[in-house]
């Protein structure tokens, strides 16, 4: 071994013993259906890599699916030398650790003020950021004791936009398209980000987030915003990100994240 | 039910009283005002269905015109039903569509017209309170054809955004053991201001809560409960800004439960305080009648704020949400409280904590459904210890007699449930329940022990903070993030321009006949039926 290639541990090392589970659409009433079902599973095992394998547990659940409980020893090997992280320009993190970062890099309660613009009146992507209840079993940005949030609602102007944010003293502007009609999610941001830095000279304005389904992530310098989140953004990286964005790191707040990436807040 | 905590009953007297004191001022409010949701769930109970091109209810349609003309301060009835005679329309939806395009003077009438409209409208909401009433019956009927299941019922949710994917899979779950159905809203229907119509096939994160889906689902468990010889409830969710029009739906269609919470929209959708309570209110008033049980959500609490230490805060709303219930009219049968074992497993005696709170809440509410929620907060993604966690649960649940149990899911959290994962989640609760399902009656706390002494704790830290609620009012504790840790204005919030203080000949004909009329008899339920035999088939 070279150090790099690695193997599942069961009980002893290179055994590459694993453990799965998984449901088919197979019935398991009598002991031919059983014995075919089994047999399945064991096919499923043996195309997944696994040999030898053994079905440890096998259950009928109504007439027309089992689940299983599979053993087996995998033959694939780990090169970890292949391994390639998808980096994020930020460290997730959690609830805690924002407000942690928040305090001790900002000083004060991180200010973010969140609208629908133009015509669009589907709150439901800036709502499940902001709001309390949040959504994917994360809380909302309300949640984080260190964040103010002023929430806008649906059909904001963009200069009432620019107004309410200069007075709430807002760091960062979450605006939220979702409809896409005649691109009107570009047009909107456009107009907004414009909006803003003619209000304020570039490094004193507050960062811009835009967030809807149809975005690019990508477009951020065409549409003159700091970030952009597409679709599935959870309120958990975007308060990481906001907190990366607006609250320098000291004594090493984040050292510890990578552990938490994945857990809800 | 005898106390095994030792608890003072002078104390739990004293804690009625001051939940008392601070929701009768809510009450004078709400009996003084009203809101557009409430009109428009006079007009919904009184026939009203169906929307314009653009999909907006003719309900919205006919209380903005009302609004726009007379205004609402004397009631949608008054000015709809008098334009309804007048000016000879078939019914309210053709009156609806000619208000919308501006061609009804609407007017309040007076002497002999407002008599005659005054009529004409409670007629039309005693017919529809009267279908409310039927189904009341129904569901009692229908109980005595197949049978009441056993205490506690299991409780499972589906939530595909098609209705017709949910259907199936109620039916299933409801095969597979499950006792209530469940179907979650999509995301954001609380923050709509109207209810949309007709069955819905898409949805974000849950399915459409309308008329015509809750008649198709009652419908298919009706279907399943024949089959399986066991009634199974439907719950769906009267909160939000629609709230009374839901409630009203709810009886029209006879769901049987309904999440119903005093403070819930408040805290975690930023609903206006004041248009939440109004609305709370009449929903509750609807469910009384309705024979339907609530279920509040005190388990959010527990989702934003430490277990441990916001545990008195569950209690105070379990107070406030049974003042504001009795007061309209719910029976201690309809009144399923919400509380949560959400205690962090790591702190040591967490589980004799879990067990002195639900045996708190048992003993301050003999009577009540309670509703127990499973472990969401510290499920880490470890299944196997979250399985665990979710059979200590469901064993706390047997042990301190809990009513409904919502069914814990280890992958809670990581994804929509697999079938695997409620199959599992089914067995661990049937485990529990068949090993230790007797096991209630011989729970004694040792007297003086860390349970008795966690419990009377909590209740002195609840009298606490309902006396300081007393000293400030509830609106300012609310407003100063008392609840769920999170801080709403009474003048904050989304639907505050849709509360209207009532005039003085304000006129609501379902009000008249629900605060007037007499009750249907309850539903004959025991909340806390004896222990499930143990090895009991289902």
């Amino acid at each position: 071994m070279t150090g790099n290639i690695v193997r599942p541990y069961g009980d002893t090392t290179g055994d590459g013993r694993i453990q799965v589970s998984f449901t088919l659409p197979v019935p398991y009433g009598t002991p031919a259906e059983k014995a075919r079902a089994e047999g399945a599973a064991m096919q499923l095992a043996g195309k997944m890599g696994l040999e030898p394998a053994m079905v440890v547990h096998g259950k009928g659940m109504g007439p027309d699916y089992t689940f299983f409980i599979v053993y087996g020893r995998v033959s694939h090997l780990v090169d970890l030398s292949q391994v390639t992280v998808t980096e994020r320009e930020f460290p997730l993190l959690n609830s805690a650790e924002v407000n942690l970062r928040i305090r001790s890099g900002l000083g004060r309660k991180l200010v973010v003020v969140g609208a629908c613009i133009g015509t669009d009146a589907h709150t439901v992507g800036i709502d499940a950021i902001l709001n309390v209840k949040g959504h994917s079993g994360e809380k909302g940005l309300e949640y984080y004791r260190e964040i103010r949030v002023v929430n806008l609602g649906s059909q904001v102007a963009v200069p009432d936009l620019v107004a309410r944010s200069a007075a709430e003293g807002a760091d960062a502007v979450l605006v939220s398209q979702v409809v896409t009609q005649r691109d009107a999610h570009i047009t909107n941001a456009k107009e907004m980000s414009a909006a803003f830095r003619a209000a304020e000279p570039y490094s004193r304005g507050p960062l811009l987030v835009l967030g809807g389904p149809r975005f690019d992530p990508s477009m951020t310098a065409e549409l003159g915003v700091d970030k952009i989140f597409g679709k599935g953004t959870t309120p958990g990286e975007v308060a990481s990100y906001l907190a990366y964005a607006l609250a320098p790191d000291s004594a090493g707040a984040s050292a510890e994240t990578e552990q938490h990436v994945g857990a809800s807040a | 039910m005898e106390t095994r905590l030792n608890l003072d009953p002078a104390l739990i007297r004293e804690a009625r009283a001051l939940a008392a004191k601070a929701g009768e001022p809510i009450v004078a409010m709400a009996k003084s005002h009203t809101t557009v949701s409430v009109e428009r769930a006079v007009l919904r109970l009184a026939g009203l269905q169906g929307a314009d091109d653009d999909g907006m209810p003719w309900v919205n349609r006919l209380v903005d015109a009302v609004r726009e003309t007379t205004g609402l301060e004397h009631g949608v009835a008054l000015p709809a039903w008098d334009a309804l005679l007048a000016g000879g329309y078939d019914n309210l939806a053709s009156l609806a569509a000619a208000a919308a395009q501006g061609k009804v003077a609407f007017r309040i009438p007076a002497g002999a017209d407002a008599a005659v409209a005054r009529a004409a409208a409670s007629a039309a909401l005693a017919t529809g309170i009267g279908r409310i009433d039927a189904n009341r019956q129904e569901r009692q009927r229908m109980i005595e054809q197949t049978s009441q299941p056993r205490m506690p019922w299991i409780y499972l949710i589906v939530a595909t955004g098609d209705i017709y994917e949910d259907i199936p899979q109620a039916q299933a779950a409801a095969r597979e053991g499950a006792d209530i159905i469940a179907v979650i809203r999509s995301t954001g229907q609380s923050l709509l201001d109207y209810v949309p119509e007709g069955a819905t096939r898409e949805g974000f994160a849950g399915t459409y809560a309308t008329q015509e889906n809750f008649r198709l689902m009652r419908a298919a468990l009706d279907e399943t409960s024949r089959e399986l010889g066991r009634y199974v409830r439907l719950t769906n969710y009267a909160s939000g800004l629609c709230m009374p029009e839901i409630a009203s739906l709810a009886g029209l269609e006879r769901l049987d439960m309904m999440l119903n919470d005093c403070m819930y929209g408040i805290i975690f959708r930023d609903i206006n305080p004041r248009r939440t309570f109004i609305d709370q209110r009449f929903s509750r008033q609807i469910h009384a009648r309705a024979g339907i049980i609530i279920n509040t959500g005190e388990d959010n609490y527990l989702t934003t704020a430490d277990a441990v230490d916001a545990a008195h805060t569950v209690v105070v709303s379990q107070l406030m949400n049974e003042f504001f219930g009795k007061e309209a009219g719910l029976a201690d049968s309809q009144l399923g409280l919400g509380h949560a074992f959400e205690i962090n497993p790591q702190v040591p005696d967490s589980f004799l904590l879990e067990l002195a709170h639900a045996q708190l809440v048992r003993e301050l509410f003999p009577d009540a459904p309670l509703k127990y929620m499973p472990p969401t907060k510290h499920m880490t993604g470890n299944v196997f210890a979250g399985y665990l966690l979710d059979a200590f649960f469901n064993l706390c649940g047997m042990m301190t007699s809990q009513s409904i149990l919502l069914i814990g899911m280890m992958t809670e959290g990581i994804h929509t449930p697999f079938l695997s994962d409620r199959d599992l989640a089914l067995e661990n609760v049937r485990y529990v329940r068949d090993a230790a399902g007797r096991l209630g009656e011989s729970f004694v706390p040792a007297p003086g022990g860390l349970i008795e002494q966690r419990a009377k704790q909590v209740l002195g830290e609840s009298l606490a903070l309902l006396r300081r609620i007393n000293d400030e009012g509830l609106l300012t504790a609310i407003a100063e993030g008392t609840f769920g840790i999170t801080k709403r204005p009474a003048d904050g919030g989304r639907g505050l321009e849709g509360v209207v203080s009532r005039a003085d000949d304000y006129f609501n004909p379902a009000s008249e006949i629900l605060e007037g009329g007499e009750r249907a008899p309850a539903g004959g339920l025991d909340p806390r039926t004896a222990p499930v035999e143990a090895g009991a088939a289902r």
